[in-house]
């Protein structure tokens, strides 16, 4: 265990000097100081005005930005280093390869998390000095679908890392697959079953499946409770689930999806060549 | 106490260590050669556990990939491109340190012999570090703990002479408790370090040797020469080994590590038509 901690130490400190890290602490602390600063807590959507308003745009924002980010700068960093010669040297010493996979898992982990959760708590922290109301509810639900969210995306940018040999493939291929979890987001599947080529239950299937399509739905529901917004195939969801069954789905099933694609990339780490 | 049997690694269809059977004992200080591509690198990721091959390596009986964890505590590694870390000099003694299940003080002890002074050093990022700070760096991580073997690829490139004196003589230290195996393209560079040369060629063993190893480790050798003019690139050649001119540049004087007496001699070679006069003495210690 002290190995795994060493590691996600070393992670944690090699990450906090990285361009990539300031680029995407920056990414997300702006936009909430853009949302401010554009007085969006003064506007309205669907009835919500203040830090509820901002956290629906934030969570809409982070939907869009945070899976790509954290595919592209956990491949780019992992396989970079693999390709740089730290692998050789790091893993010349006497660390497990347990606890060196998964201490990168939760230093990487922390990094990526962190900033994303720390510009929303903030957001918080402002709107308490202001004297605002601050919706609890939604900012519990929402940090707990961003942890889902981000260990699901690094669990899978894990997985990417240990199979690709170079950085430009880890790249590409990381970039493939946030694409063709977009071609499977409510709107292209809202098209299939307009055209009813497949039977609704298969429609629904994908829409449960794909992490990325499950945090959006999820992020909607809070705000959104009869899915109005998503149009036909919500009655499918709300009637297979019910809110609060599928709220619990869109919790659980990004973090089991994550965990399992770690786990296979540490199998295939621990089998192969680790260089 | 190291046995390698039919090690052979191969990259989709290229075999790179094709039947590799060696043998190595404590007090074995190897030279292991080879042109680009020979394999040397190879093997050694091998020996580290970092590769999967066909064959068997044992060190001590375990098998680094099966038991790398005890295995990797008995082996000290200095790369020749330091790794681009960016974990600053502190944190990275205390994580190996703190994998290895031994303190930071003895790398620390192993530092300040080869000159290197960590204290304003610990929160700078290792990649800032200069070449030779980062070389004795990472030389003092690896003789810093108990080891069985050490592998080192090219570790004296990076170093000024005093450092290499340093480090020969804690090489001389460290040959009774381990095996020592040196990766170089040359052999001129590490021939007075070993006591056996190796040399792959295309994955095999195409030579297994033994050669002299009376030259003492820690000695050192006083020298005085004389040039006919004074001539500035002799001059910065002779002043990287750390050489003092006397009064008009024609008369130098040093001292050098005994081990570095034929890598001296090559540097003094390429400016024979140069020189008037060449002494070399064994100095007493």
């Amino acid at each position: 265990m002290n190995h795994l901690w060493l590691t996600a130490k070393a992670d944690i400190s090699e990450s906090l000097r990285s361009k990539w890290f300031m680029v995407y602490a920056i990414v997300f602390g702006g936009i909430i100081s853009l949302l401010f600063a554009f007085g969006l807590t003064e506007s309205r959507i669907m009835g919500f005005v203040g830090l509820s308003r901002l956290l629906i745009t934030y969570i809409q924002l982070s939907m869009a930005i945070l899976p790509i980010f954290i595919l592209i700068t956990t491949v780019r960093s992992v396989a970079g280093d693999r390709d740089a010669g730290v692998f050789e040297y790091l893993l010349s010493l006497p660390v497990s390869l347990s606890a060196w996979f998964w201490g990168k898992m939760v230093g990487r982990f922390t990094v990526v998390f962190l900033p994303v959760f720390l510009a929303m708590a903030g957001s918080i922290v402002w709107g308490i000095i202001q004297g605002m109301e601050i919706p609890w509810e939604l900012f519990l639900y929402y940090t707990a679908f961003l942890f889902s969210l981000s260990w699901c995306f690094l669990g899978i940018g894990m997985l990417i890392s240990t199979l690709a040999r170079s950085p430009d493939v880890a790249q590409g291929s990381a970039f493939l697959v946030w694409l063709f979890l977009l071609l499977f987001l409510d709107l292209i599947l809202l098209g299939v079953l307009i055209q009813e080529q497949v039977p609704a239950d298969f429609v629904v299937g994908i829409a449960l499946s794909n992490p990325l399509q499950v945090f959006r739905t999820a992020s909607m529901l809070l705000f959104d409770p009869q899915l109005v917004l998503l149009g036909p195939s919500a009655y499918l969801i709300l009637d297979h689930f019910g809110q609060f069954w599928y709220l619990i789905w869109a919790m659980l099933y990004p973090l089991l999806l994550g965990t399992v694609t770690a786990t296979m990339g540490y199998l295939l780490f621990r089998r192969g060549d680790q260089l | 106490m190291i046995s390698l049997k039919g090690v052979t690694k191969t990259f989709k269809r290229t075999t790179v260590l094709n039947g590799i059977n060696l043998e190595f004992a404590a007090g074995d200080r190897v030279a292991l050669i080879g042109s680009n591509g020979a394999g040397k690198t190879t093997l050694i990721r091998c020996l580290l556990g970092e590769y999967q091959f066909e064959g068997s390596i044992s060190l001590n009986g375990e098998n680094p990939r099966e038991n790398r964890k005890a295995v990797l505590e008995r082996i000290g590694f200095v790369p020749q491109l330091p790794p681009p870390l960016k974990m600053p000099v502190q944190q990275l003694l205390n994580f190996s340190a703190g994998v290895c299940g031994c303190s930071t003080d003895e790398m620390k002890a192993v530092a300040a012999q080869l000159g290197l002074d960590l204290e304003p050093l610990y929160k700078r990022p290792f990649e800032k570090l200069s070449g030779g700070q980062k070389q004795k760096l990472l030389i003092s991580i690896a003789l810093g703990r108990p080891t069985s073997l050490l592998i080192m690829d090219e570790p004296a490139a990076n170093l000024d002479p005093e450092a290499r004196h340093t480090l020969f003589s804690l090489l001389e230290k460290k040959q009774e408790e381990s095996a020592m195996l040196i990766s170089s393209h040359r052999l001129d560079e590490v021939a007075s370090l070993v006591n056996r040369v190796i040399e792959l060629d295309r994955g095999q063993v195409v030579l297994d040797d033994r050669v002299d190893d009376s030259i003492d480790l820690s000695s050192l050798l006083n020298c005085n020469l004389t040039t006919t003019r004074i001539e500035p690139a002799f001059s910065k050649a002779i002043g990287s080994w750390g050489f003092s001119a006397g009064a008009d540049e024609t008369q130098w004087s040093g001292t050098i590590p005994g081990p570095d007496r034929l890598r001296f001699l090559g540097t003094l070679s390429r400016y024979a038509a140069l020189l008037a006069a060449v002494e070399i003495k064994e100095a007493k210690q």
